[in-house]
């Protein structure tokens, strides 16, 4: 089957020079603007109750999302569950033929990207579009989306203008109107010829069977809205217990997502209007991993707002691409290697410095820093080789520091190593990857140990 | 993140601290060991240091080696258990003992002997309840918050502090202060692109601040600062300095 991740991208992705510093500059003022925004409510209190409201969930989610299949399907909707990510493709593909669709367009959705259901549907012969500015931007440029948030973050305007001109034929244009009201217009024929609209969820409402779905650009609305069949696309995490508690998320999703108060549309889909068939396909996917671990428990309360991402150092200089998922960043790096197995993205935890700078960003206080380290000892006891040498030697150097007598040897091996090291120029492995562009310290004649034992 | 730590424990004058020394410290850095012991001397408290120590296991724990960091834990509990205060000049080892043994193993003998561990800035300021250790140093100083001592101890306003209180000492603060400088243990040499890149935006912050002296509450963070910024300008006039050293100086 056709997946979502390319584990070359990320061997690759994080050995190479820093992205171009305009990605961090982008990324900051992304970061600058959300601070700015929760300084206008209680930004501690709301991400509490949201953190608490999403802990309730998950941990109820059984119950949950039974209450929501059942007031989803009183009010004339389909739910259809899809344990892996094969049966969601299944669902959809079902769906197409069911209502003999040969053109969808697509509202944005992550674990649309997270199961290639575009290349799933190409592959069946049916049309699929994407109708968030972002999203058909990298659809046209044969891309994946760099950012849960902004998928096209990566691209310049003039990039923007060159994909237009080269698979649209239209001239070359780099004024973002003009760019804008070509994307519009072509789209608003598709909206028109599509079969069936297809949109993600932010959150499904378990008490109400309210969906509700969150955008700026009003293409969710007309995916939604034009098509005579609608589906719904959703992890098993986005379930909120209470329609009570969606005005909490709200005001915080808007603001870490894009520093708004509250996005331009905010639509809440109740069950099926006249005429009108609504399904809504809920998709594990090896979610369910995450659910079981309580250590890992906590990455399914993120409501995908890209704080993370915008914050971490990592991503600043990898760009998205290097995690090879739908899901990059900090919560990628957590999640993608129970989502897709951690013999295929093992790595992806080590490549973080553990600064946790995302924890503080999280609007759901997800603790991720810590989960990056527990995912990195997953990887270590499933026999990953993804830690490389440098972890390998650490083993080798836990052994050195057993005792006392051990820790002494191996700061005489040390002493030699450092010596030799200086006199030919030349460091093996590690330390050559640290002296290529950092001095190293001279280890003093005498060690702590030492002094203090001669002071004695 | 707002978070409310349980209130300090008070010491009581006389009681003995041990001293927990980062190894690459010991090896690398004997310096800050002095200068740990010359504050304490000064302040009046005893100071010991158990020589059996030998490395928390961080680098293990963060590698994912969970089997070795928890026998270095436990060999951590044996040579410290008998104290009732644990000092460590660095906010990461600190990060470990405090943090790090319980997310293993809360259980654990480490886990309890963690929680008598105190870096040096939050141990002066909270349980001592000093600011002003007595300390001169003439010159001007920019402090480089590591993050596993910001984030997992909060110890940073302590830290500040404590520089703030010294005689002679213009204290002027890091831009973008909160942002990691890229050592990252292994990751520096895993993925030196990324850790020279995040370096050298830290090396950039301290040029603009016009800092004589880079201190910072770990040692660990300033060798691969010290070593990028010497790499490229090995006559630099900047000093790194631990702030042990800094509060011990007079």
């Amino acid at each position: 089957m056709r997946s979502g991740f390319d584990s070359g991208s990320v061997s690759r992705g994080f050995r190479k020079p820093a992205a171009a510093p305009v990605l961090t500059t982008t990324l900051q003022r992304s970061v600058e603007s959300a601070h700015a925004a929760r300084e206008q409510i209680e930004w501690e209190m709301l991400r509490s109750a949201a953190h608490d409201i999403k802990a309730y969930a998950i941990e109820n989610l059984d119950r949950l999302l039974v209450e929501f299949e059942t007031q989803f399907t009183a009010r004339g909707g389909t739910v259809l569950w899809a344990p892996t990510a094969s049966d969601g493709i299944a669902h959809l593909l079902d769906i197409c033929r069911r209502h003999g669709a040969t053109a969808v367009v697509k509202g944005k959705s992550m674990v649309s990207e997270e199961l290639a259901v575009n290349e799933h549907l190409a592959a069946a012969g049916i049309d699929a579009v994407e109708t968030d500015l972002g999203e058909y931007i990298v659809q046209l440029a044969g891309q994946r989306p760099s950012h849960i948030v902004g998928p096209a973050l990566h691209l310049s305007r003039q990039d923007v203008g060159r994909i237009f001109a080269e698979k649209l034929g239209t001239a070359y244009t780099e004024d973002p109107e003009a760019l804008m009201s070509e994307a519009r217009t072509r789209l608003r024929t598709r909206y028109l010829q599509a079969q069936v609209g297809m949109t993600g969820v932010n959150f499904a409402v378990a008490e109400t069977g309210t969906i509700a779905v969150i955008e700026n650009e009003g293409n969710g609305g007309l995916s939604s809205s034009v098509p005579p069949v609608h589906v719904f696309l959703m992890g098993i995490e986005k379930i909120i217990p209470r329609l009570a508690d969606l005005p909490v998320f709200l005001q915080i999703l808007a603001r870490s997502a894009t520093g708004q108060k509250i996005e331009v549309y905010t639509h809440h889909f109740l069950g099926a209007e006249a005429g009108k068939t609504v399904y809504c396909i809920i998709v594990d996917a090896n979610r369910t991993k995450l659910l079981a671990d309580p250590k890992t428990r906590q990455s399914l309360y993120c409501i995908r707002c890209g704080a993370c991402l915008n914050i971490c150092p990592v991503y600043r200089r990898a760009g998205g691409f290097a995690y090879g998922g739908a899901y990059a960043g900090p919560i990628g790096a957590v999640i993608t290697p129970r989502l897709v197995g951690l013999e295929q993205a093992g790595e992806l935890p080590f490549v973080s410095t553990l600064c946790g700078a995302c924890q503080d960003e999280c609007p759901v206080k997800i603790d991720l820093p810590h989960q990056l380290v527990y995912m990195r000892h997953k990887s270590v006891e499933q026999g990953g080789t993804s830690g490389g040498i440098a972890d390998r030697g650490i083993g080798i150097w836990a052994r050195g520091m057993r005792d006392l007598a051990s820790y002494r040897r191996a700061v005489v091996w040390l002493r030699r190593a450092a010596a030799v090291g200086r006199r030919i120029g030349w460091y093996p492995g590690v330390l050559g990857a640290w002296t290529k562009s950092r001095t190293l310290p001279r280890p003093p004649s005498e060690s702590f140990k030492e002094w203090w034992e001669r002071r004695r | 993140m707002v978070e409310t730590l349980s209130p300090a424990p008070r010491y009581r004058a006389g009681e003995h601290v041990a001293l927990f020394l980062p190894c690459y410290c010991d090896v690398l850095f004997p310096h800050v060991g002095k200068a740990m012991v010359a504050l304490f001397e000064r302040l009046g408290v005893p100071l010991d240091y158990p020589v059996e120590q030998t490395c928390c296991g961080q680098p293990a724990f963060n590698a994912g080696r969970w089997d070795e960091a928890g026998e270095l834990g436990a060999h951590f509990a044996r040579v410290f258990d008998r104290f009732d205060w644990i000092v460590v000049p660095s906010g990461s080892c600190g990060a470990m003992a405090r943090t790090f043994y319980p997310y293993m193993d809360p259980l654990s003998p480490a886990a309890q002997t963690g929680a008598r561990v105190y870096d040096l800035a939050t141990f002066l300021v909270d349980v001592l309840g000093l600011t002003d250790v007595g300390a001169r140093f003439t010159a001007r100083v920019t402090y480089h918050d590591g993050c596993h001592g910001r984030r997992e101890l909060h110890a940073s306003a302590a830290a500040i502090s404590l520089l703030q209180a010294v005689r002679d000492l213009e204290y002027v603060e890091l831009p973008q202060i909160e942002e990691c400088c890229g050592f990252g243990g292994t990751f520096a040499v895993k993925y030196p692109e990324l850790s020279v890149s995040m370096g050298e935006a830290k090396a950039q912050a301290i040029a603009q601040t016009g800092a004589q002296v880079v201190a910072s509450g770990d040692s660990s963070c300033l060798m691969h600062i010290e070593g990028l910024i010497r790499s490229s300008a090995p006559a630099t006039s900047l000093r790194f300095l631990h702030l042990a050293e800094i509060l011990a100086a007079d």
